[in-house]
């Protein structure tokens, strides 16, 4: 993840030549340098998501490790299918990107229009997965494992949230054919946000598939 | 954008409510997060002064009081219960609106982007998010005041369960302690949005030439600041949220089975309270680092300004400032002594309390090596940045003694406790926001600070605060509990009630003594004596630029630098200072 940004910094969209980690790297009014901020502010807000699913993973390991109350929550077969829906989505926006490069406006649109779609199409699936566990019984409160699963869900669909907001302003905008050179940061910092939620999402499953 | 030297992050707004109130200058929402944390210190300040009055006087009537509070203070008799709640309102409020606030959000706003030589800070509208969601959690805190039941008495640490049952377990226990923990949640967004800020504009709106080891430490302070930040506000959310869940929606994450408040057995089963101690302190004590790094980053800086000396080992006072942000992560355990911890767990975490002495001691011996055989000037600045040292060490002492698993075991909720923390994350912290106040006005608004009433102002403080919290340490080791509202009924405290009575004056007379600085404050915007450019001498980059600054700060040019930042009194040079942006 985070080499594929630094990668993407380097070999994507060229720097200034000034650009040294020793020192100041001039030019702090210029595109370069908003690039890059935008870059670090994007892995700085990554951080603090990490951290807060990493809180609660910690709280989730030691709630289970400590009560006999544990009911492990089964995972809702929809789910495997918002996975691949979550994944499809993300390999949208990767095509959307390349389309983009390569100078392919149209091309991007389909891809990012698909990606969206994909995008609330897992947000749905994910408000499926709640009712069937509520018509099955489990419930916020019902045991420490379903107060876990719906809250972790809830965080990653919150984060989901605000993802879909700049996904959505990025299809805005380009449908609106006002995607210059200038929005190409918010493109990639939207795209690597969203592959960022995939990430988290997998993890959230290996949880649920392991520890219940 | 024809041309880089043009370009501007974004235009100087005409409106009034785009300038002054939804402004995207850093330097306007600098200067409101400076008020905001002005009124809550005055506000916190208040309350304790309310409760040391309560202490020595319980049975007194106010009825003043029983008009604030008519629940709280029937027949203007203050209750227990209303004191916790004044406790409670009075540690939150100082420790999130005025220490996390003020050194950080506010001098750092204001003063980060004109160091490093930017124009604004990475995120202009971010910044400006993140103050006015400040404040609507503040309005969300003082709001807790006026709802049925009055403010939470849960602590500023809002230990579960009694923060986590609800109105069962007293009467602030209901809605306000759901709005604390709603303010709380609300202020750590605030806070990481102000991280995000703050991290990206220092990594990558640095000038030409100014490297990370040419950053004044200032800089390197609201840096590793804001990284504490990031990492604790993450996890102190996560914790809120869990919180409230096991208020609001009958979730078992923190409260036990079989549970008995109030004569009723609540339908909670299998949480954990000690887990809500460990996440509340992973992120509480980095918050301690939170509200002290910036004061030593205003110190180092005033020292060497004011001796008219290099810094002592500039090197050397980066990594401890790294130092300690990164072993601030490793010792939340020591306020869990009592908690029950294994005691291996308790040796670790001892251990590495131990350590942060060690770069705590570079700094201070740093400082004293800058004042060593420098020609010192005693202005209210430089004597508030001494104040700032003086009550570090005071302060930093004592906590080498709570530290100690054995010694703790002693010293554990006795005013000791309440004596340490206010000495160095509360007082040092204050002392090093007006050591800054006083340094930066003249830049700000283009005029001096009364220097009389600043003198006199520093050392009635600085005595008061002594006065104040130097015998808590005694009445500790007496075995004088923390947390009660009312001593007179023990036999054994009589004899420390005329130690009680003397910290309650000496309050009231250090609460009035901050009057004579928020008139100096208010006053010196109009009248004070006008300022040069550049008033102290000083090598940093906002003493090149007009004060008050510019909209853009270096009004469309880039600033190069070409040397460190505190080149005092080289020899050879024609003056005892080069500035950061001379020619090499």
């Amino acid at each position: 993840m985070a080499s594929s940004i630094t990668s993407d910094i380097v070999h994507g969209n060229p720097p200034p030549p000034t650009r040294n980690f020793g020192g100041g790297d001039g030019e702090p009014g210029g595109r370069g340098a908003h690039r890059r901020a935008s870059m670090t502010g994007l892995l700085v807000l990554l951080a603090a998501s990490v951290m807060l699913f990493a809180a609660f993973t910690s709280a989730f390991f030691v709630r289970r490790g400590m009560s006999n109350d544990w009911v492990d929550t089964p995972i809702p077969n929809i789910l495997w299918v918002n996975t691949a829906v979550l994944l499809a989505s993300s390999l949208a926006i990767e095509l959307a990107r390349r389309a983009l490069r390569s100078g392919k406006r149209v091309w991007f649109n389909r891809y990012w229009t698909a990606a969206t779609i994909l995008g609330v199409a897992f947000l749905c699936g994910q408000y499926l997965a709640w009712r069937q566990l509520n018509a099955a019984g489990f419930y916020l409160a019902t045991n420490p494992s379903s107060s876990f699963f719906f809250l972790l869900t809830c965080a990653h669909a919150v984060h989901l949230l605000g993802g879909m907001s700049a996904l959505g302003y990025i299809e805005v905008e380009a449908l609106m054919l006002r995607l210059g050179p200038g929005k190409r940061t918010a493109i990639d910092v939207s795209a690597y946000f969203w592959h960022f939620l995939d990430a988290i999402w997998i993890y959230l499953m290996a949880l649920f598939f392991f520890w219940g | 954008m024809s041309s880089p030297v043009m370009h501007s992050a974004h235009h100087a707004p005409t409106g009034f409510i785009r300038r002054y109130i939804f402004s995207l200058d850093h330097k306007v929402i600098g200067i409101q997060y400076y008020f905001l944390a002005v009124f809550s210190v005055f506000l916190g300040m208040a309350l304790s002064v309310l409760m040391r009055f309560h202490m020595v006087y319980p049975d007194a009537k106010v009825s003043f009081f029983e008009k604030l509070w008519p629940t709280g203070a029937p027949g203007g008799i203050m209750t227990p219960e209303l004191y916790l709640s004044l406790m409670t309102m009075h540690g939150t409020i100082m420790v999130f609106f005025v220490l996390t606030t003020a050194p950080q959000s506010g001098f750092g706003n204001y003063f980060l982007p004109i160091q490093i030589g930017a124009e604004d800070m990475a995120f202009p509208v971010l910044n400006m998010l993140s103050f006015w969601t400040t404040f609507l959690a503040l309005i969300v805190m003082v709001a807790a005041f006026f709802v049925p039941g009055g403010p939470p008495l849960a602590g500023w640490t809002a230990y579960p369960p009694l923060s986590a049952v609800g109105p069962l377990s007293g009467p602030g226990e209901g809605l306000g302690q759901t709005f604390w923990i709603i303010s709380i949640a609300i202020f750590c967004g605030a806070s990481l949005m102000g991280a995000i800020n703050f991290i990206a504009t220092t990594i990558d709106l640095r000038a030409r030439g100014l490297s990370m080891m040419r950053m004044p430490l200032t800089c390197w302070s609201w840096f590793v600041t804001a990284i504490l930040g990031l990492l604790g506000f993450a996890v102190l959310l996560a914790a809120g949220v869990l919180l409230l869940l096991d208020r609001l929606a009958g979730t078992s994450f923190f409260l036990p089975a079989g549970l008995m408040v109030n004569d009723q057995i609540l339908n909670h089963k299998g949480g954990s309270p000690l887990l809500w101690q460990h996440l509340f302190w992973f992120f509480g004590h980095p918050e301690v680092y939170i509200a002290i790094l910036p004061g030593m980053g205003v110190a180092s800086q005033l020292l060497a300004t004011f001796s008219r000396k290099p810094i002592f080992g500039y090197r050397a006072m980066v990594y401890a400032i790294l130092g300690i942000g990164f072993l601030g992560f490793f010792v939340w355990g020591h306020h869990m002594f009592m908690s029950g911890m294994n005691p291996y767990s308790a040796f670790a975490f001892s251990i590495l309390t131990m350590s942060i002495g060690v770069p705590s001691a570079i700094k201070t011996f740093n400082w004293i090596g800058t004042l060593w055989g420098g020609r010192i000037q005693f202005t209210t600045a430089m004597l508030f940045a001494l104040g700032f040292v003086s009550l570090f060490v005071t302060g930093g002492i004592s906590g080498i003694f709570l530290g100690q698993p054995a010694l703790d075991l002693y010293f554990h909720d006795t005013y000791f406790v309440v004596g340490h923390f206010h000495m160095i994350m509360g007082v040092a912290a204050i002392f090093g926001m007006f050591a800054g106040t006083f340094y930066w006005f003249p830049k700000v608004t283009g005029r001096f600070m009364n220097e009389t009433l600043g003198k006199i102002h520093f050392y009635l403080t600085f005595i008061g605060v002594y006065c104040i919290f130097t015998p808590m340490h005694f009445l500790g080791i007496s075995g004088n509990p923390r947390r009660y509202a009312d001593f007179t009924n023990f036999d054994f405290m009589g004899k420390l009630m005329p130690i009680h009575t003397f910290m309650t004056h000496a309050a009231i007379g250090t609460m009035v003594v901050q009057f004579i600085f928020l008139f100096n404050l208010f006053w010196s915007i109009k009248k004070g004596k006008p300022a040069p450019i550049n008033p102290w001498n000083a090598t940093t980059l906002e003493w090149t630029i007009p004060s008050p600054p510019p909209f853009d700060n270096f009004a469309g040019k880039h600033p190069v630098v070409n040397h460190g930042p505190y080149e005092y009194s080289v020899p050879g040079a024609p003056k005892d200072y080069i500035m950061q942006s001379d020619p090499a």
